[in-house]
């Protein structure tokens, strides 16, 4: 012990020891201020007139955001029934064909799609939908975020049959079972909980989304449920209050924020219910 | 009878064979369909920015000016803008990142820290990009700038360094995410035979962990810049969305993605905003190759 480098090598350790356990908390500050400072403001605003009124003019109190809730519902449903069934399939095929050219091709295509940055999907969606629709609507809106979610299912599924044994689809089919049966009602089945928290943990992803939105669903002061027209949402809304100069709207927007939050960490907290209750084990 | 059996069975067997070709075709348009999906996106992007192609040239990548109004389109100063954020925040996330992949693939494997860490990091990727935008706007914003007065230089607040600092926080989970299963995917015959010589903890990571996972850290920070790159809400909200080439990291300026978002409904001429376009094209092509060498790196790493 008396040896004074090897003394100073304990010292170099527990002083690295320090530095990594205190960067890793400070890492963690940052989202405990973030929390923190959204319930504080968020829940001064909300009350029920906040969840059940439409925005109203600056200067009048008591205005609400109904029309984002449900229009972040209707553009967020619309969105998950087009990319689930496409993704799931997807990821069925690139599972099943994995050695394949096309699945190779899709594989690609996925990562890249993956990695197309949200701003850049709003603009392929207001050439694809917006022009041929001849104006800003819910339903572009929701074009954008299916494409968003389309790849995130595709990949999940695909991770999740995986992990299903082999010997379940042989025995299915020793016995005789037609192979798009064995797919359908043996191995898709026994992935199903990790289909399900994928096609969650999607929802979740896209959300939150703003710049998709913004030249596509456009937002809307007004209720509206129509997908035809523009539409309402919450990460619009948020957007749009949190940079005017209002005060009455800032307070609006912080509200409008804590409710994003609450529905996002809901959602992660199903799948991880759904992957800590039905894991796939065999 | 036996003729009839026979046939109901060729029926049925004929009826599988049928739904059974249904099946592969479905799946296979369904593949199909995506990649056409994507070569689409790239060849929409490519057709719709020809205007602005044919217009500017490669004046388009180096020129300082954009200025709509004259017709000139330069887009210097957001690729700088954009280029700036995201290094400066990778450079204030990698630190972080791989402190927390340690604490996680490393000194504390288990136990209720460790999930708790690892749970609050996987909170940071779910919040989204506005709500960071929204507290940077109020909570960070009078930070910097009270720390810009203290430095004595024009205290803006929103900038460069703003965007990058909320930037930061938010590619921090992607980094983690994949350094730290490439420090806990390290074989333990290696670290143990480190041990075994007489190293401390500190000597095997630094000389045993870190060469052998350096190209896994690599491509975390790899996907993460390619997160950075296309950021577009929080930093819009916090760049300051200033038309000129930044002169410091306190000045504010504009990104690639924060110039489509804050001016593509106001385009107005057909070069005008088939230059946004071209924006758009860049970043696509970008993030698409930064993303598939970061894929590639992590698919070498699984096979070896």
């Amino acid at each position: 012990m008396a040896d004074p480098q090897i003394k100073w090598r304990k010292i170099k350790n527990d002083l690295f020891k320090g530095l990594v356990v205190f960067l890793s908390l400070l890492a963690t500050l940052p989202l405990l201020l973030i929390l923190f400072y959204i319930l504080r403001q968020g829940f001064s605003s909300i009350n029920w007139s906040f969840l059940t009124n439409l925005p109203k003019p600056v200067g009048e109190s008591g205005g609400g955001i109904s029309n984002a809730i449900v229009g972040t519902l209707i553009i967020v449903g619309t969105a998950a029934v087009m990319a689930i069934p496409l993704g799931v399939l997807a990821g069925i095929y690139l599972n099943e064909q994995r050695n394949s050219k096309v699945a190779r091709y899709c594989d690609l295509a996925i990562d890249v799609l993956q990695g197309i940055p949200s701003i850049v999907i709003g603009i392929i969606i207001y050439e694809w939908v917006v022009r041929t629709m001849g104006g800003f609507s819910a339903f572009s809106g929701s074009a954008a975020l299916a494409l968003m979610m389309l790849p995130f299912i595709a990949k999940t599924t695909q991770e999740t049959l995986k992990l299903v044994p082999n010997h379940l689809k042989e025995a299915s089919l020793a016995l005789g079972v037609p192979y798009y049966k064995t797919v359908l009602k043996v191995i898709v089945p026994a992935g199903l909980s990790g289909i399900l928290s994928g096609a969650i943990l999607g929802i979740a992803r896209v959300i939150g989304e703003t710049a998709p939105l913004l030249f596509t669903a456009f937002g809307n002061p007004f209720m509206s449920t129509e997908l035809s027209k523009p539409m309402s949402s919450l990460p619009l809304v948020i957007f749009n209050y949190a940079t005017s100069p209002y005060e009455d709207w800032h307070q609006l927007a912080w509200g409008a924020s804590l409710i994003l939050i609450l529905i996002v960490l809901t959602l992660n907290m199903i799948t991880k219910f759904i992957e800590s209750r039905w894991k796939i084990q065999f | 009878m036996n003729e009839t059996l026979k046939l109901t069975d060729a029926n049925w067997s004929k009826a599988i064979s049928r739904k059974e070709k249904g099946f592969t075709i479905t799946l296979w348009l369904v593949a199909i369909s995506v990649i056409i999906l994507v070569m689409a996106a790239f060849l929409t992007l490519l057709v719709q920015s020809i205007p602005s192609i044919k217009a500017n040239g490669f004046s388009f990548i180096y020129g300082r000016m954009w200025n709509p109004i004259t017709g000139e389109f330069g887009a210097l100063p957001f690729l700088a803008g954009t280029l700036l954020t995201s290094f400066l925040a990778l450079l204030i996330a990698t630190p972080f990142s791989i402190a927390v992949a340690l604490f996680l693939g490393e000194y504390y494997k288990k136990g209720m820290m460790s999930q708790l860490l690892k749970n609050m990091i996987d909170l940071l990727a779910a919040i989204p990009s506005v709500i960071y935008g929204f507290w940077g706007l109020f909570v960070l914003i009078p930070i910097v700038r009270k720390l810009q007065i203290a430095l004595d230089i024009p205290p803006y607040g929103v900038g460069i360094f703003s965007a990058s600092v909320i930037l930061s926080i938010m590619i921090m989970p992607y980094a983690i995410s994949l350094s730290r299963q490439v420090i806990q995917m390290m074989p333990s015959d290696l670290k143990e035979a480190a041990y075994a010589l007489g190293a401390t903890r500190f000597e095997v990571i630094r000389k045993v962990i870190f060469p052998h996972v350096l190209s896994g850290l690599f491509a975390g920070i790899l996907l993460a810049l390619g997160r950075a790159l296309g950021e577009t809400m929080a930093v819009t909200m916090l760049v300051g969305n200033t038309n000129a080439l930044p002169d410091s990291i306190f000045a504010p300026g504009n990104t690639m993605a924060s110039v489509i978002a804050n001016e593509f409904t106001e385009a107005t001429g057909a070069v005008y905003s088939a230059a946004l376009v071209e924006i758009g094209l860049l970043l696509f092509v970008v993030v698409a190759i930064i993303n598939l060498v970061g894929k590639r790196i992590i698919k070498h790493l699984a096979y070896t």
